[in-house]
């Protein structure tokens, strides 16, 4: 088990707590989906996995080596070329200069950006923006791969065009994913098993597992939404006065 | 809530083939039935050859077409049309007479100057010197100021401690340290380069920490995330991306090295002191001469505008421009 969450809270000074006793653990090579409403504190509970942020109570267990992450908009550096960008990540990992050339234009390869190695952050499109923020995180070669709803920014015709992108990149690379979205669609589309976190404060409440069948039949994957999305409702609706 | 109407699962019912099952390279993408695609709940698209065309085809469609640069002509000749008219507006108030000529002298007693101050060489002097000296303590000034502002925008009590003092000290003129440098060093090259550095660092400085302020605190939670150490976190993350504010301070703090200089020399005149633009403007003052005070008057402001023109603006277009932060601009 790379990531073992237990009775974890956080609670920002003396505010009400953000996470509550989350239990929750990932398997190698898993592909989990942590669905929420706003305020349900996904985003802390993925920095807190990553080591941006350090939890108020109980324990964890993450890889050793730490998470790759990758954040909702691309946050590449504008200084540098796509290909350089990717470089520095491979270059702060301690991987020589020769190799990180190679590297580099191999996962630039790996996203179907061969060809847009050169250009610069503000010259590529969201959805390319997004690829070479992938290619990075994979240039970091941990285990674990943390994605903090790195779609949510993007139109649906290349949002569903990165799904597809991402499941290939997932089954080549056989990463451990925890993906964070309040998108139910995306959820299903992508996890293979669906997490829900409540609301403030933010717990594990259900878990769904997601079939290779739901991958194909459209009807069946969304009688899958059509359940998660009413118990994410029920969970909004608790908080109505 | 099971009795709960679901809008998002509206192909519950309908039993629509979807596309092929990706992942196999000799899926056949052109038959027609493999196309009925179900975006956003299943793959929508048959393998990675099909995934990669849609891609590029999108990126080419998001992307904007390259521009070719051209030369604007307006760059050029707006400036100079704006010089033209200065210098007749000078000339026609000049010809009115209101003033005795050799109090105010028109654009061509000043060129008949410069020829004369040409001819003895003191003209080539005077630049030579004061550039040489402005760009090496500008440069020296580059060398100390960095890593101290490096070091006060990374380190928070330091930047507590110190910040107000180097703001302080931008403020105060560098002129002030003019009598002080006089009994410290004499009359040398030392007095003219102290008052230089004084007024060049602390600008140097407070520009770098404002163009540090300003980086998005994204940047920094990525380098952690990528493992930089603090180390590479100043060398490779915060400095290029503070680059925009530090090269403004670095501008000011050319302006302050070549201001500072010319008030050095003004005041400091004579011992081992060379002849300079200041020195050039002083010796005027005390011939009495305008066309020489006008002569030094408009070098030192010539020398200004050539190392903006040639220096420093070809420096900070290319910088936006790389970062996409040209467009827009009245640059």
């Amino acid at each position: 088990m790379p990531v073992v969450l237990e009775n974890l809270g956080k609670r920002f000074g003396d505010g009400a707590p953000v996470l509550d006793d989350v239990n929750a653990s990932i398997a190698q090579g898993e592909f989990v989906a942590l669905l929420g409403a706003s305020g349900c504190g996904k985003s802390t509970l993925l920095n807190i996995m990553a080591g941006l942020e350090l939890p108020t109570s109980g324990a964890l267990e993450v890889p050793s080596d730490g998470a790759a992450f990758m954040f909702q908009d691309a946050a590449l550096f504008p200084w540098l070329t796509a290909r350089e960008n990717i470089e520095l990540a491979l270059k702060l990992r301690g991987v020589g200069k020769s190799e990180r050339r190679t590297k580099a234009n191999e996962l630039l390869d790996l996203v179907h950006l061969g060809g847009a190695g050169d250009k610069r952050p503000h010259e590529l499109s969201g959805g390319m923006r997004q690829r070479v923020s992938l290619a990075r995180s994979l240039a970091q070669d941990r285990q674990l791969l943390l994605m903090d709803e790195p779609f949510a920014a993007l139109d649906a015709i290349t949002r569903d065009l990165l799904h597809d992108e991402l499941e290939r990149i997932w089954k080549e690379t056989g990463r451990t994913i925890v993906f964070v979205t309040h998108n139910v669609r995306e959820a299903v589309r992508l996890g293979q098993r669906v997490l829900l976190l409540s609301s403030r404060p933010g717990r594990v409440v259900q878990e769904w597992n997601v079939t290779e069948e739901h991958r194909t039949d459209a009807g069946l994957a969304g009688q899958l939404t059509g359940v998660i999305t009413a118990r994410l409702r029920e969970e909004i609706r608790r908080h109505a006065k | 809530m099971p009795n709960n109407p679901t809008p998002l699962a509206e192909p519950v019912e309908s039993p629509i083939s979807t596309s092929s099952i990706s992942g196999q390279a000799g899926s056949n993408t052109g038959e027609p039935e493999s196309r009925k695609v179900h975006a956003a709940l299943t793959r929508s698209s048959t393998g990675n050859e099909d995934l990669r065309e849609l891609e590029s085809g999108l990126d080419s469609l998001q992307s904007d077409a390259a521009r070719a640069a051209r030369i604007d002509w307006s760059r050029i000749l707006l400036p100079v049309a704006a010089l033209v008219v200065l210098v007749l507006a000078w000339q026609f108030y000049v010809s009115l007479g209101f003033k005795r000529r050799d109090l105010v002298p028109g654009p061509l007693d000043v060129l008949g100057q410069f020829g004369t101050l040409w001819a003895d060489g003191s003209l080539q002097e005077a630049v030579w010197t004061s550039l040489q000296r402005g760009i090496v303590g500008f440069l020296i000034s580059v060398v100390i100021a960095t890593p101290i502002g490096l070091l006060l925008a990374q380190v928070a009590p330091l930047r507590r401690a110190f910040g107000p003092l180097i703001s302080g000290l931008q403020v105060l003129p560098s002129v002030a340290w003019v009598p002080a440098a006089i009994i410290w060093f004499g009359l040398t090259d030392a007095t003219v380069y102290f008052v230089v550095f004084m007024g060049a660092i602390p600008s140097i400085i407070n520009g770098l920490i404002s163009g540090v302020d300003q980086i998005p605190p994204q940047y920094r939670s990525v380098g952690t995330v990528l493992g930089a150490n603090r180390v590479q976190m100043a060398l490779q993350i915060v400095l290029p991306a503070a680059l925009p504010g530090y090269l403004s301070g670095l501008k000011q703090g050319w302006a302050f090295s070549w201001r500072s200089l010319m008030a050095a020399e003004i005041i400091a005149v004579g011992g081992t002191i060379g002849f300079g633009l200041g020195s050039m403007l002083n010796q005027g003052r005390d011939l009495a001469d305008m066309t020489i005070v006008m002569s030094a008057i408009l070098l030192i402001l010539a020398v200004g505008i050539l190392i903006e023109l040639l220096v420093f603006a070809p420096i900070e277009k290319r910088l936006l421009r790389r970062r996409g932060l040209l467009a827009g601009s009245t640059r």
